[in-house]
């Protein structure tokens, strides 16, 4: 008995094998973007270690000019910078295309304790602003409900806080910039250290509802000349 | 009347030159793609031609000058003599040598024809006004006086002689090969002063500083593409995949830029060339590890959860979504650096308009260790037809931090 059970486990084995090998490739662009998916989810739901961001639901303009910006070494990190080099702006597009139109529940991630004080310094930042040192609030831009603007404005929900204050801190260490003029850099160059990890805790810790969807375009006035919204000189 | 005999004058001079029916610009366009000039002479986020992308080198960086026409930056004082002149001998307009970052080692073989038409397109470019940047390479290496030795010792100026023996189709592959494509100048070891080797011809080397091996390009009897077609040849060439194997780092890059873009006679014409190079000695591996059947039988457990599902268990691939790695001439190549930086980076085939939705393979940096990922690459270069040596541990770690070819 024992011994034809082993039969089975080595004829199943050989089998699934053998069905492993058969199987055709499905020819969908989630097949195609495995590389993408792997570290991203998916649907884009953004990884489990704090660094790969959620894509689901952002907009199609901001998250192509992402892309872009990684050929073009406007933003700066290698495995993206490598993956993207041999991809032409049709396939950005599409790709793109296939995270703006996912619709998954966001994640909450783990955040580091934060003393009151600097949680609301966060919602200050975020809701208000700080017009004494002329930075706009988040909100003014990225919605009311930080679920971002079509078609180029991210939202900043249901992201972790590694990521969101590695973005920030990037603005400041000239690894990531856009077209100008960049406004991200001019609010980061008016924020501390502290306001950063503020700002990114608060967001960290925000839970979102799902079926949150970024806004209908044109219905923010950014408080800023921005280069992405076609506000250049 | 004058232009009916234009027209007859044409129709009797055209089949004499190299690309028919093409007009001077549109030409000279075509021969500037052949060669790849944008690749290093326009910058990431540049403007086209305008220079600017900084060639890394063991000796230090060097970035590339502006071809655009401006006349303070870029080729605007040039003559046709004078393009004609540092493609040839390497010479520049003021009189100095250029250094072999520039590879006039290969582009002195262009005809001088095809130089004029090069230059007449770059002089049709708008002109971009783009200063150059000073070099950052070290000393001795900075002193230009050291290159009229280099010159002696390395340097055979000479255009391309056909020869009368082969084909035209050989005879035009040859001159693509050796000269605009400038094949050598990645696909062959470089000396300590960065002569490249040209004797084996196209015998496969590591690519200085961007750390890519290029393999070995005889199809015959122990080449690196044995067992490849001419047809296979041109697929990758073409769109940048092929049932042996897939364009990878900077390989890629000149599938997209250049080879994709050339024609298909072209294309045939080099892999003509390719097929008639000689069959290589028997590879002398380096040695094995001691327990490397230890490593490789860990390997394959590995290959069975992570790979085997796109590559296939008897490493044959899955058509043409992802490459076989049986016999698969970055698989194999002497470092096993194409390997192990494949399995840590992944990547996309690169695009084109032969395969413009290409399938990808994920990262496995943060997938594997360091143990895992040498096994299993040691169980692919063993596997099969495979007989390649086995990389270490420590030959990853080595990798794990520069996944791209920039």
């Amino acid at each position: 008995m024992r011994r034809s059970f082993g039969w089975f486990v080595l004829f199943a084995l050989a089998c699934a094998v053998r069905a492993q090998d058969a199987a055709p490739v499905p020819d969908t662009l989630q097949q195609r973007i495995a590389a993408c998916t792997s570290c991203h989810g998916p649907h884009g739901e953004g990884g489990e270690n704090g660094f790969n961001p959620r894509l689901a639901g952002k907009p199609a303009g901001y998250l192509v000019r992402q892309l872009q910006a990684f050929q073009k070494g406007l933003r700066h990190y290698e495995v993206m910078e490598y993956m993207v080099a041999p991809l032409d702006d049709v396939y950005l597009h599409e790709i793109a295309d296939y995270f703006a139109s996912q619709d998954v529940s966001y994640a909450m991630h783990p955040v580091p304790p934060m003393p009151p004080t600097a949680t609301a310094r966060g919602e200050q930042l975020v809701t208000k602003g700080d017009p004494a040192k002329g930075v706009p609030a988040c909100m003014a831009c990225h919605g009311p409900n930080l679920t971002g603007v079509q078609p180029d404005i991210p939202g900043l929900v249901g992201l972790p806080y590694d990521y969101i204050s590695a973005q920030l801190g990037s603005w400041r260490t000239n690894t990531r910039s856009t077209t100008a003029p960049d406004c991200m850099a001019t609010v980061v160059s008016r924020l501390t250290d502290a306001d950063i990890s503020a700002v990114a805790g608060w967001l960290a810790a925000r839970p979102v509802p799902d079926g949150a969807h970024p806004e209908p375009a044109g219905s923010v006035k950014p408080p800023l000349r921005c280069g992405v919204l076609g506000d250049g000189t | 009347m004058s232009r009916l005999r234009l027209v007859i004058a044409f129709l009797f001079l055209a089949p004499c030159g190299s690309a028919l029916a093409r007009d001077p610009l549109t030409e000279g366009q075509y021969l500037t793609t052949a060669g790849d000039c944008a690749s290093c002479h326009t910058a990431r986020n540049g403007k086209p031609m305008a220079g600017g992308r900084v060639v890394p080198t063991p000796f230090g960086a060097i970035p590339s000058p502006n071809l655009t026409p401006d006349a303070e930056t870029g080729l605007g004082t040039w003559t046709a003599d004078d393009f004609y002149k540092a493609l040839h001998e390497g010479i520049s307009h003021d009189g100095t040598s250029l250094y072999p970052a520039f590879p006039f080692t290969s582009y002195t073989k262009v005809t001088r024809a095809d130089s004029d038409a090069m230059f007449a397109y770059l002089k049709s470019l708008p002109a971009v006004r783009n200063p150059a940047t000073p070099n950052t390479l070290r000393w001795p290496y900075r002193m230009r006086s050291l290159m009229a030795s280099w010159r002696l010792m390395y340097f055979d100026e000479g255009e391309y002689q056909p020869d009368p023996k082969q084909s035209k189709a050989w005879n035009r592959g040859a001159y693509l090969v050796q000269g605009l494509g400038h094949c050598n100048e990645c696909h062959a070891n470089r000396n300590s002063f960065g002569a490249m080797a040209t004797e084996p011809f196209l015998a496969g080397g590591l690519v200085p500083v961007q750390n890519w091996y290029a393999p070995d390009l005889s199809m015959g009897r122990d080449g690196g593409l044995a067992g490849w077609s001419e047809a296979d040849v041109v697929a990758l060439l073409k769109t940048g995949r092929s049932a042996k194997g897939t364009a990878l780092g900077p390989m890629a890059e000149v599938v997209v830029k250049s080879t994709q873009h050339l024609t298909d006679d072209d294309l045939a014409a080099i892999a003509v060339y390719l097929k008639s190079l000689p069959p290589r000695p028997p590879v002398t591996q380096r040695g094995n590890a001691v327990d490397a059947a230890t490593v490789a039988q860990a390997g394959q457990k590995v290959y069975a959860q992570h790979c085997a599902a796109c590559h296939a268990t008897d490493g044959r691939g899955k058509g043409a979504a992802y490459p076989a790695l049986d016999a698969n001439a970055s698989v194999t190549e002497p470092t096993g650096i194409n390997a192990i930086r494949t399995v840590l980076s992944g990547g996309f085939a690169p695009a084109t308009a032969g395969n413009p939705r290409p399938y990808s393979m994920p990262p496995f940096s943060q997938v594997l260790s360091d143990e895992d990922a040498a096994a299993v690459v040691t169980y692919i270069r063993h596997a099969w037809s495979n007989r390649a040596s086995s990389v270490s541990p420590a030959d990853v770690r080595a990798y794990r931090s520069i996944p791209g070819a920039n």
